[in-house]
């Protein structure tokens, strides 16, 4: 199995990053950390679309002196879609980001369970 | 091609472009471009229905100039025009009934952007139901969580702020979830587009090369839509958004957006990896499992709750349990039973949001028990919504609850042995429990209030609201009474999903 | 045992933060009396006291939010042994879960096609098509643009209203409205006083570069956004640039420069009419080849800057929403507004 994995290390890789992240994501109190996660885990999975449209000794699919055969250039598509995957996750990082300045500005931490414990003691 | 072949693409496209617009006018005039785009949508839709009643097979679309595998699709049969004509249906019917309360919760000078929500997260229902390439639906699925979040969010206090910040980490780690599926399936199959997927899954089951990365895209991409759309163990962003959201947001969330990821799961399986894959790698046993348990612990969930829009809330997760044992029988009846109560669903739970709201209103904005009693005198129509919605919820005859467990049953029924046995036990309990929490609420807000409670006098809600409100309770007894044309225009929808 | 201590207030890194939380309040005291002073111009003695009273009851709630904070620390402080021992078990679960995870994620990648095959599953016809027809199809030479503008459009669309909603998301939660006279709430004022801390004031070494910088991102900015067709980048990637040169111009010379040509009616504007325009020209297109009518737009010769139809418009319209977006996105997250 190492050796399976080795040939593919871009994509192992990029799956460790991504536990890396989601566990980050999911058990860091601190909202910050928690966005870092999100991000790390984002990246992770570009890596891994991306590794998928790389094939050895091609271009990038940009047209050069007018050559279109498909033995010369490399997989459009991946691109395309990390391309939509990084404005999707810069779009969330604001929004985090947002909601992190809100909860600062209105209990001075930001440790997310403290938030809801306070929270806990208001008015519905 | 005539022009009504061209409906569904514009109505998703005059949604997305009313939200563009919306972004520029003053408040009044925003409102005024939600609703008619809202209504314009809901009619585009009737004629589109009308349109695929009469064609035997689903037509594709080409969103572009190019065709199927190179450039993006939709696909439109009866059962996706049914669905788009049920969700705006209600759209509007709760915009009407809940749209005069905004002042209390969005700022004047914000109005419009809560209008663009509106309009997006439509588009992206729409979007959704139409579409036949599965990166379109992730891309809308991101469109359709921002506008939930954005819905919640307009009321800044300290609850709802944690509420979605719970949302958000859930369906963040949901997304990455389904983008880590995607595009695993992209790299087994090297398509995106569902058809050509379709036949790349059969070639895999039938080679039996990368059948591991299958099962693993396949049960990535359903716990990703399983997160969103609230199913039991993932449920627990849930209950607050929806119980802390304001009353109209509630009811778009919980109605509409959750039951827009089910309806995507839906085709994954059908038209995207097949049925038979979906049982033969016990995905279905899972959301079999997962759907009767929330059925049961959402009730009881519900019961314990001293808040009455935390219960609602609660009874919620429980609905979607019902939608995800009929998905998880693995049948055609079953998931037809699905289906039809994700339309009853989405017309009971957001007239049951907007009517409680009423409740709170005329007994001082108050949320226990207690204070409710006799708030079905004081505002007597919204009294008279409630009971028909919590009756449905139980499952009484005559509302459309009766119709869908009736159809559960049967469809649990065809099994033999404990299957049939544990669905029907299910939903006994669950009916059960239901009764107990909603008749016990139907029955304090008919009681003598006590002497020491003063109610301060409110404004009366407009009488449009109070129609659509009326309207939506007609059409819940309808869906008891005459809902076989429905349920014929599932079933055969279904067969042409694929 | 031996690192449980009794009493919280004199930890030391408590003591660091007592000292720097007074100093930081008397400053903010401080900016906020000034900024109240510039920005309301008070007449009458009664306005500048209600002014006082709406100060006080300012300052009276963030100290009770910092108070009930200090309560929680304590309780928390003095509950540290369970609540350690809990999280440990918490801890330790999450690792065995995410470990779990990764491992079946490597099972699966282990068997995923191999990387840079040329025979793996995703070099099909679809990705044969794009490469061997997209210059003559869509008249870009960068296949990418060509496939995510013209093929795939409908996908970019969805792109650009993401970031459309996310800008109106956040805006949503930051943006301070003012009165309906135009005056600023107390909110608005504590904002702007929190922003002055940070704000660089007339930094020389700030401006100068940026004013050697600035110029030159922009053009550059452009230069990828109008290329786009032609080479790699395009609207997303010109339009983080011309942002990112916004931003600097904003950090080295103030908010009140900016202003000057970019105000919220401008990012209005400005992202109003392209999305519009992509929304429009992608309606008519799809309408075009859903109905299978020409659509009548020269593709040009490829290579030309002038070329490939509607791609150099859309490049331009996504570019200007990104730039704009993101301009947004840093003025709302510093003051809540422009």
């Amino acid at each position: 199995m190492f050796e399976l994995l080795y040939q593919n290390i871009e994509q192992t890789v990029s799956v460790i990053l991504f536990g890396i992240g989601l566990t980050i994501l999911l058990l860091q109190r601190n909202l910050i950390r928690k966005i870092i996660g999100l991000n790390i885990m984002d990246t992770a999975i570009y890596l891994f679309l991306a590794s998928m449209g790389f094939i050895g000794g091609r271009k990038a699919p940009i047209v050069v002196d007018g050559v279109t055969e498909v033995s010369a250039y490399i997989n459009p598509i991946p691109a395309g879609l990390v391309l939509t995957g990084i404005v999707v996750s810069v779009s969330f990082t604001a929004i985090m980001l947002a909601l992190t300045v809100r909860l600062y500005r209105r209990y001075h931490t930001l440790d997310i369970d403290v938030i809801a414990l306070l929270a806990k003691g208001e008015d519905a | 091609m005539s022009i009504v072949h061209n409906f569904p693409f514009f109505s998703i496209l005059l949604c997305m472009a009313a939200g563009i617009f919306t972004s520029m006018f003053k408040q009044k005039l925003a409102k005024w471009v939600t609703f008619s785009v809202v209504f314009a949508v809901f009619t585009l839709s009737a004629f589109t229905l009308a349109l695929t009643l009469r064609l035997d097979a689903s037509y594709p679309f080409m969103m572009g100039h190019f065709p199927a595998p190179w450039g993006n699709e939709i696909r439109i049969g009866r059962l996706e025009a049914l669905m788009a004509t049920g969700f705006s249906g209600v759209l509007l019917l709760a915009l009407i009934a809940g749209f005069h309360h905004s002042p209390s919760f969005v700022s004047e000078q914000k109005t419009n952007l809560y209008c663009i929500m509106v309009d997006l997260a439509l588009a992206a229902i729409l979007a959704l139901i139409y579409t036949n390439d599965l990166f379109t639906v992730y891309v809308f699925i991101e469109i359709m969580t921002i506008a939930s979040c954005a819905l919640v969010v307009v009321r800044q206090n300290g609850h709802t702020l944690v509420a979605i910040t719970r949302y958000m980490i859930m369906h963040l780690l949901g997304s990455g979830l389904l983008l880590l599926g995607i595009s695993m399936l992209y790299g087994i199959t090297g398509h995106l587009l569902m058809q050509p997927l379709n036949q790349a899954v059969r070639q895999i089951v039938q080679t039996g090369n990368y059948t591991g990365p299958l099962t693993v895209v396949i049960a990535l991409i359903t716990s990703a839509l399983a997160i969103k759309s609230a199913m039991f163990p993932f449920h627990v962003w849930a209950p607050d958004t929806y119980a802390f959201a304001p009353p109209l947001s509630s009811a778009i969330l919980s109605g509409l957006i959750s039951k827009a990821y089910i309806f995507v799961l839906i085709k994954f399986f059908y038209r995207v990896i097949g049925m038979d894959v979906i049982i033969s790698q016990n995905i279905s046993q899972f959301l079999f499992i997962c759907g009767s348990s929330g059925m049961i612990l959402g009730s009881v969930f519900a019961i314990s709750q001293r808040d009455i829009r935390k219960m609602i809330a609660y009874s919620s997760v429980a609905q979607i349990g019902y939608v995800y044992m009929g998905l998880g029988m693995g049948s055609n009846a079953g998931t037809e039973a699905a289906l039809f109560q994700m339309l009853v669903h989405a017309v009971v739970k957001s007239v049951l949001f907007l009517a409680t709201y009423e409740l709170i209103n005329v007994s001082g904005d108050r949320k226990r028990f207690h204070y409710l009693h006799g708030a079905g005198y004081r505002n007597v129509v919204a009294g008279i919504v409630f009971t028909v919605a919590s009756l449905s919820m139980v499952g009484f005859p005559f509302t459309g609850g009766f119709i869908v467990k009736l159809n559960l049953a049967v469809s649990g029924m065809a099994y033999g042995g404990w299957m049939r046995a544990f669905v029907l036990v299910a939903l006994a309990v669950s009916t059960l429990l239901n009764a107990v929490y909603f008749l016990h609420t139907v029955v304090s807000i008919y009681r003598r209030p006590s002497q020491d409670i003063v109610y301060p006098s409110v404004v009366k809600s407009p009488w449009y609201a109070m129609a659509a409100m009326t309207v939506s309770a007609v059409v819940i007894l309808y869906l008891g009474v005459g809902s076989q044309p429905i349920l014929d225009i599932i079933k055969e929808g279904l067969k042409t999903l694929i | 045992m031996s690192k449980r201590r009794s009493d919280w207030q004199s930890r030391p890194q408590n003591r660091v933060r007592q000292w720097f939380h007074n100093g930081f309040l008397a400053l903010d005291d401080e900016i906020i009396n000034q900024v109240t002073k510039e920005t309301l111009r008070m007449d009458s003695d009664s306005e500048m006291d209600k002014h006082q009273e709406m100060l006080d009851s300012h300052r009276h709630e963030r100290t009770l939010a910092l108070e009930r904070l200090d309560q929680y620390n304590i309780q928390a402080w003095a509950n540290t042994r369970g609540r350690k021992a809990l999280s440990r078990i918490y801890v330790t679960i999450s690792f065995v879960l995410a470990f779990v995870m990764i491992f079946f994620l490597l099972r699966t990648v282990a068997t995923m096609p191999r990387f840079s095959d040329p025979n793996a599953p995703t070099n099909n016809e679809v990705m044969a098509r794009y490469i061997e027809k997209g210059l003559e199809e869509t008249g870009a030479v960068n296949i990418v643009a060509g496939m995510i503008l013209d093929y795939r459009a409908f996908d970019t669309l969805g792109e650009s209203t993401v970031l459309f909603i996310a800008a109106s998301a956040v805006l949503i939660l930051l943006r301070i409205d003012r009165r309906k006279d135009g005056t600023p709430v107390q909110e608005l004022i504590a904002a702007e006083s929190d922003d002055r801390h940070y704000e660089p004031r007339s930094d020389r070494i700030l401006q100068g570069s940026a004013k050697v910088l600035v110029p030159i991102i922009f053009l550059f900015g452009i230069y990828i956004m109008l290329n786009g067709h032609l080479s790699p980048g395009g609207g997303f990637s010109g339009g983080s640039i011309v942002s990112a040169g916004l931003i600097l111009y904003l950090d080295s010379f103030g908010f009140e420069k900016a202003g000057k040509f970019f105000t919220y009616k401008t990012f209005s504007w400005v992202s109003f009419l392209s999305l519009s325009f992509y929304a429009i020209a992608k309606t008519y297109s799809f309408y075009c080849g859903a109905n299978g009518l020409p659509s009548g737009i020269p593709l040009g010769t490829p290579g030309a800057i002038l070329s490939s139809g509607l791609i150099l418009p859309l490049n331009i319209a996504v570019g200007l929403v990104v730039a704009c977006t993101m301009y947004i996105f840093y003025a709302l997250f510093r003051k809540g507004g422009l």
